[in-house]
């Protein structure tokens, strides 16, 4: 039976996560990617939120069940506030999830307590590679077998918190396959480079990773000896990915409105005028078609549904299309004023030609 | 409640049962009654007939009433998204043939949204008869398009018979033909009972097959849709009973309800041409995979766009619009179904569906290269029909002013 409408808890969550993305990141936001630094107390607020928590069954010290549903709806509100914030405080998430979703029991049991039992920590995921043409499926970052033990070796970047993070899930080729590997900060091999510097999402410290023979005991392996599926994490991803677009795309669309109401021009708002008004109504239809699709896709994934990968897929490449779109017209709108720092449209339009980049900066 | 995209069963069923009709009855027939303009496809009609028949409907674009339990507790109104889904697999057989579904179509719409309970008694049984009656809706004038306040049809009481005498000439009146000279059908002709007064004077009038002065003048030549009659109807000194009118005929009443209730029409019906839209589109993304994969092109879902071909982008890009205009078609009448308020979302749907289904029947046109162009596929047929979509019930652009006007809070006089 087809419904749009969340459930109570559901409702709840966003009520939430939509106040404190209001109330607590926007106003931070603008200073935060001038300075290039986001208050940790403000991450730690939103991590007090419990998204994540609601997510992880008690056994593992949460209280709820996973659901990317949930995810998706939690990701857009919270994005509305601050990009780069939001990632932050999903951060301890793109370790916890694919331990969760995939782990051995031995895995979820030593770490997501830790993880998810006290305030926010940074574990991380070293996902995405330095090159022009990085494939998920197929990586440059390898592992292999030897006697009891993983090597691993290669490349990563965009690794977010990577100088801080206790424990990261680092994605490396094996046999062709790519499949995720729990390794401890610090270890042998692993050096963390400097900082970063980006288009965008200046408040999210990302880093380079480098791994040069890193050897971790085989029961690391994410899911044990036998490994793990791959496909539903990266359509997780992927989904992730595509739930923040909205809210970044939902906040442009919004501050444009205000402002074409506002603004005068010959003797009436701009926003009266149909060049300026349709191009709105064309913003918000696209929006609106995009997280259709991508509620769909994550609710394909919660029930299993054989296309979930290849729809989640497809929300991926249109909210990736839909927040260059609709940033880059916000900008237009707001005419000189949407290129000046003071107001937000102009980062959000450096953060709407990220989302092509940014599978595997976040997980639902 | 919570999100979910489950199809409800009732749905699949249909769906099941219409996708034959699509495959076996429409498709083998697109190509002639194409290239057959103003022939009446007879053998599908009656077919179509037969199949209401059975499922108990009227082929209106109204849906049907909810089933109730056993135990008299009714189920979730679904009628709506039933409807959708029809169009959209009918559309996807033949969108041509689709709009000679026999039923009220159009002018049951307009009674059902706008009538008394003894107007629909009175006007609405034909559909449910064993023949085929079809109805039809006329608004467009050569003056008067979707700015139907510009209407100059005239309906002016004589008091001493106490009927309605319609002057005036319309066009683009889509199944026109059928409903007025092919069974005991009936149009609905909007008109104004008072020229001065503008949309407070727009009512709509029911003109029933065989009524004198009311006659088809012209069917149109058109680019496609070609099995559907698009005609030109003259009314001249055309009489109808006083009852005929829907809405008040109050002339001293200057307020613009009558015509609000004929234009509700439009936000139950503009998804259901967004559902047709996308049936079109689907029938020629599922034909350009086909032809592909026949040239040994695969193609594979996933990649980052450094490493797909071009035409990996093109069919991914088209897949993703179809999937999320079909998702805005269901919310919009799923919202419909639940009686929540879907101006916005009818015309996001419609403007989605329309811009979706050009696209992809041109970029399928063009991809296949020759073979697109060539009449040897429904390719080249399908970007004509495809046109009409972001035409009628309201072209792209007036839906985008809907929108534009639902999103900032403008009325009609803030945003023209």
């Amino acid at each position: 039976m087809y419904s749009f409408e969340p459930n109570e808890e559901q409702t709840m969550l966003i009520d939430t996560v939509a106040r404190y993305a209001s109330t607590n990141l926007r106003p931070a936001s603008h200073d935060a990617d001038e300075e290039g630094e986001l208050p940790v107390s403000l991450i730690k607020k939103g991590w007090e939120l419990g998204v994540l928590q609601a997510s992880t069954p008690e056994a593992y010290g949460g209280f709820g069940e996973h659901s990317a549903v949930t995810g998706v709806l939690a990701a857009e509100e919270m994005a509305y506030g601050d990009l780069a914030g939001s990632i932050s405080v999903m951060t301890p998430g793109l370790f916890a999830i694919p331990v969760l979703l995939m782990g051995s029991e031995e895995q979820k049991k030593t770490h997501l307590p830790n993880i998810i039992g006290g305030d926010w920590v940074p574990y991380s995921a070293a996902f995405i590679e330095p090159d022009f043409d990085f494939d998920p499926n197929e990586l440059r970052t390898t592992a292999s077998l030897d006697g009891d033990q993983y090597v691993i070796t290669g490349e990563k970047t965009f690794v977010p918190f990577a100088k801080d993070a206790t424990y990261l899930i680092v994605y490396a080729s094996l046999d062709g396959k790519t499949q995720g590997f729990i390794v401890q900060n610090g270890i042998q091999g692993m050096q963390v480079g400097a900082r970063n510097q980006a288009l965008g999402v200046n408040a999210l410290p990302l880093y380079p990773c480098k791994f040069e023979n890193v050897r971790i005991p085989a029961a690391n392996r994410l899911g044990g000896e036998g490994g793990h599926a791959f496909e539903p994490l990266l359509a997780s991803m992927w989904l992730s990915n595509a739930a923040l677009a909205l809210g970044v795309s939902k906040a442009a669309l919004e501050y444009a409105i205000n402002y074409a109401k506002e603004r005068e021009v010959f003797g009436m708002k701009v926003a009266q005028k149909q060049a300026i008004a349709f191009m709105m109504a064309e913003m918000a239809t696209e929006i609106e078609a995009i997280r259709v699709l991508t509620w769909e896709a994550a609710w394909m994934l919660d029930n299993g549904k054989e296309d979930a990968y290849k729809e989640a897929y497809l929300a991926f490449t249109g909210a990736a299309d839909m927040a260059m779109m609709v940033t880059d017209r916000a900008v237009q709108i707001l005419g000189g004023h949407g290129y000046i720092r003071d107001h937000p449209v102009e980062k959000w339009m450096r953060e709407g030609r990220g989302f092509a980049t940014f599978t595997g900066l976040s997980i639902v | 409640m919570m999100i979910d995209f489950e199809t409800p069963k009732p749905i699949a069923k249909q769906n099941e049962m219409l996708k034959l009709a699509a495959d076996y009855r429409m498709r083998p027939v697109s190509r002639y009654f194409d290239e057959h303009e103003h022939e009446i496809p007879w053998d599908f009609i009656n077919f179509m007939q037969t199949v209401q028949q059975m499922s108990g409907g009227g082929g209106g674009l109204t849906p049907s009433e909810p089933k109730r339990d056993a135990d008299g507790k009714e189920r979730p109104r679904i009628g709506y998204q039933m409807l959708a889904s029809m169009l959209e697999m009918l559309s996807y057989g033949d969108v041509g043939l689709f709009l000679c579904t026999p039923g009220g179509g159009l002018g049951s719409a307009a009674i059902e949204a706008a009538g008394t309970p003894e107007q629909k008694d009175k006007f609405l049984a034909r559909f449910k008869g064993e023949k085929p009656a079809f109805g039809a809706m006329a608004i467009t004038e050569a003056g008067a398009g979707s700015d139907n306040s510009a209407i100059r049809t005239t309906a002016v009481l004589d008091k001493e018979t106490n009927e309605w005498i319609l002057n005036g000439e319309k066009i683009f009146v889509t199944c026109g033909q059928k409903s007025l000279e092919e069974g005991d059908g009936l149009v609905v002709v909007w008109a104004t009972i008072d020229p001065k007064a503008g949309r407070a004077g727009i009512r709509s009038f029911v003109v029933e097959a065989g009524t004198p002065g009311a006659k088809v003048t012209k069917l149109e030549d058109k680019m496609g849709i070609r099995a559907s009659d698009t005609a030109s109807i003259v009314l001249q000194d055309c009489r109808v009973p006083f009852d005929h009118i829907l809405g008040s005929p109050e002339i001293e009443e200057k307020t613009t309800a009558g015509f609000k209730g004929a234009m509700a029409t439009f936000d139950a019906t503009r998804p259901l041409i967004g559902a047709s839209a996308v049936g079109v589109a689907r029938a020629t993304l599922e034909l350009l995979k086909e032809q592909l994969a026949q040239r040994g092109i695969a193609i594979r879902y996933g990649l980052p766009r450094q490493k797909m071909t071009n035409i990996e982008r093109e069919i991914i890009d088209m897949e993703m619009m179809l999937r999320s205009a079909w998702l805005l078609v269901i919310k919009a009448v799923w919202m419909a179904d639940n009686r929540k308020s879907n101006a916005k979302e009818a015309s996001m749907s419609k403007v989605r569906g329309g811009d979706v289904v050009t696209k992809i029947t041109q970029r399928a046109v063009e991809l296949m290269g020759p073979v697109g162009y060539s009449k040897e596929l429904l390719l080249e047929k399908w970007f004509r029909d495809a046109k009409i979509s972001d035409i009628y019930e309201g072209t792209g652009q007036i839906n985008r002013l809907i929108v534009a006007r639902n999103i900032l809070g403008y009325r009609g006089a803030d945003l023209r």
